[in-house]
């Protein structure tokens, strides 16, 4: 296992509460309480977890954005959290961010090229100034944009484009750790898959190490070698992603897998979906014990008194770190890494007949019961009619609008 | 979002044909533009250009003293061998009108630079900063606020030390200094709470985290997102500091009798109200354009700065 450029140790992160004329502190948000993890060199971490469990907190005391209440960050054996100034400013070359909303990580009245070459103005002795305007277009090329609109604005760009340019800013200093703070989830599915391969692709140049925050289980998988799932501002679970994946053993994990669509139309209704009742606790207020116990079907009295340690558990074919006391595996789903197949053409065959056939084999195997004939005839009939191909439009170039750039 | 579609969504296309290179647009070029197109911002413009030529060369409009009366015409009417006519004592009053304009021009000019300075500075520290020194100097600037301009301005034109009245600059000087301390407050509350709107925004998070000092992150990122509502209000402010200066000046308080001032000879002219109302019209006139020019350039800016109300 290569070495490890970035470690979390129990970081804390608590907001406090004020009220009343005095600004007195009536109380705590426990945003991040607790996270310990390391990143090593080169490698992807997801960070999944639902809205407020504290993951956009955690990247950004990585990054030093905000300070720890408890904790500490420690980059390749040094401690960040208690850096003097000059340190930190040497530290902030290698370990960069990337944020979620394209629309707002790039200043408005700033040229694009001002944007990415601000790094070197800030840390002039990376780039001699002669160099710099080239750098920041070998950046635009590197991130797949047209070096020569160096002298654009940000809203002259698309929201997949602008992504780009934060990624070019993120990377212009060659850090060796990139926070990515949730940077595909405000981007539409053809532009995320874009953005996400770019990202692999720098890693594989770059030699980049991610961290990788998202609450979309699918992307997360796509993209990372190790995935942890956080609940309430801890982690519940932490492992390979076939680990976390296929053998979850935390029941939050198992819930939230669940969740997620399946795109194979012949397992729709077999699967069991685990569904969770009750919100997500206050994070001001968190529960007892095990904080997922008031949602989980699992409970015992044990988890509302002792919080389950993050450590390693059996997951049937080996063990990984997961915070249950009663951890085990439960087959949810079967879901497939499907990351390294061919992309599936199925819906970019131009061959018509196949696609018709395909409609009309799902009619009895899809609906599981027995269908009359009648009833399947005219599910064939309508999956014929669905399909584009016949009259109008050409599927060959439908297939080629969808790679046209969505920029213009 | 499922793992297929990622897999399936087609391969990054070369993007260099994304467009020609285009031309820079930067948001202050935009704002320009869509200014040019404004019959507002013309109109009020050149009216602002009149003053301000007036106040620089008043000698191009006219060639008549201000300061030598002609008693035996006192009180003529307009057209009576002048064009405005002559007030009580007997000046030209459109020479005086011409030369008033320099008198107001350097008031509401000085006096929405040097707000604009105190005030934006004060606002910036106090937003950017935040915490105790935000609390510190917003309930300074509320204990300015609080006093009312015009008998704040009396206390303290009366309370100055008679250094101030021994040259022109020196008079308007005073002017100044009173409308600043007492009219900072308000573009500094304007300017905090930009700077705080711009604060959290994620490119300034970012220059953070690439390690910018405070000062850069305010120089090249809060200031020119913050700006937008402070030249608006400024620009309105200026025509109203020149009302206010006239208003001073007829008090008494403002500018004095040697200098010339539109605020003076409105003041000179009340006494003729019933009868002789044009040595009352013209200065009067000359004040409501200024101000109109300077509000009305303000309106402009602000429509084109602010493109939702475009």
């Amino acid at each position: 296992m290569p070495e490890v450029v970035l470690s979390a140790h129990d970081l804390v992160k608590h907001y406090p509460i004020k009220k009343g004329v005095l600004r007195r502190t009536v109380g705590h948000v426990k945003a991040v309480d607790g996270v310990s993890f390391d990143l090593h060199k080169g490698e992807t971490l997801g960070i999944v977890g639902e809205s407020g469990c504290g993951k956009s907190t955690l990247g950004r005391l990585l990054m030093r954005l905000e300070e720890p209440t408890a904790g500490s960050v420690v980059f390749e054996g040094q401690d960040w959290s208690g850096a003097s100034a000059r340190d930190t400013r040497r530290l902030r070359r290698d370990i960069q961010i990337v944020f979620q909303d394209p629309y707002t990580s790039l200043n408005p009245r700033m040229t694009v090229g001002d944007i990415i070459g601000e790094p070197f103005e800030i840390h002039p002795d990376v780039v001699p100034r002669a160099g710099r305007r080239k750098r920041v277009q070998e950046l635009l090329d590197l991130v797949g944009l047209n070096p020569e609109h160096i002298n654009r604005y940000p809203h002259q760009f698309s929201g997949g484009q602008r992504q780009r340019i934060g990624i070019a800013r993120g990377i212009a200093l060659n850090p060796k750790v990139l926070v990515c703070d949730e940077p595909v989830s405000a981007l539409d599915v053809s532009v995320q898959a874009q953005v996400v391969n770019l990202m692999e692709q720098l890693q594989d140049e770059l030699g980049l190490a991610y961290v990788f925050i998202a609450h979309d289980l699918s992307v997360v998988r796509h993209i990372s070698d190790r995935v942890g799932v956080m609940y309430l501002g801890k982690l519940a679970e932490i492992g390979e992603e076939d680990e976390v994946y296929a053998r979850p053993t935390h029941p939050y994990t198992q819930a939230l897998l669940s969740a997620v669509p399946v795109p194979d139309p012949t397992l729709r209704g077999k699967r069991e979906q685990i569904v969770l009742v009750g919100d997500v606790p206050s994070p001001a207020n968190p529960p007892s014990g095990c904080r997922f116990h008031t949602r989980c079907w699992k409970a015992q009295d044990v988890c509302s008194t002792d919080e389950p340690e993050l450590v390693q558990r059996p997951d049937g074919r080996g063990s990984h770190l997961s915070a249950c006391h009663f951890a085990e595996v439960r087959r949810v789903v079967e879901t497939t890494d499907v990351s390294g197949e061919n992309p599936d053409d199925r819906f970019a065959s131009p061959d018509v007949s196949e696609l018709s056939d395909a409609g009309a084999g799902l009619g009895p195997a899809g609906g599981g019961e027995s269908l009359g004939s009648a009833q399947a005839g005219s599910t064939a009939r309508r999956a014929e009619a669905t399909n584009p191909a016949p009259e109008g439009a050409d599927p060959a170039r439908l297939a080629t609008d969808d790679h046209q750039d969505p920029t213009r | 979002m499922t793992e297929q579609s990622i897999v399936e969504a087609p391969p990054t296309v070369d993007p260099h044909d994304a467009g020609e290179v285009g031309e820079e647009r930067s948001l202050a070029s935009d704002a320009w533009r869509a200014m040019r197109r404004n019959p507002l911002f013309w109109v009020s413009a050149v009216m602002i250009a009149v003053f301000v030529v007036m106040a620089a060369f008043p000698g191009l409009f006219t060639r008549t003293d201000p300061t030598v009366p002609v008693l035996a015409e006192a009180r003529s009417r307009p057209g009576d061998g002048t064009w405005f006519g002559r007030d009580i004592q007997g000046y030209d009053i459109y020479a005086r009108c011409i030369y008033g304009a320099r008198a107001s021009i350097l008031v509401g000019l000085f006096t929405s630079i040097g707000t604009v300075l105190l005030g934006g500075t004060v606002g910036v520290i106090a937003g950017y900063v935040g915490g105790w020194v935000d609390s510190l100097l917003s309930r300074i600037g509320d204990v300015f606020f609080a006093i009312p301009l015009l008998l704040g301005a009396i206390i303290f034109l009366v309370s100055l030390p008679d250094f101030f009245n021994n040259n022109y600059l020196l008079i308007v000087l005073k002017v100044v200094l009173a409308l600043v301390v007492l009219g900072w407050p308000s573009l500094a509350r304007l300017m905090r709470s930009s700077v705080i709107q711009v604060k959290p925004n994620d490119y300034v998070q970012a220059a953070r985290a690439l390690g910018a000092s405070p000062g850069r992150i305010i120089r090249s990122h809060v200031l020119p997102n913050a700006l937008a509502p402070m030249i608006v209000v400024a620009t309105i402010n200026l025509g109203a500091y020149i009302a206010a200066e006239a208003t001073l000046s007829f008090l008494g308080i403002g500018l004095q009798y040697p200098a010339i001032s539109w605020g003076i000879d409105i003041s000179s002219a009340i006494v003729g109200l019933r009868t002789t109302p044009h040595m009352l019209f013209f200065p009067g006139m000359f004040l409501s354009l200024a101000v109109l020019a300077f509000i009305m350039l303000g309106d402009a800016v602000r429509d084109a700065l602010d493109p939702k109300s475009r």
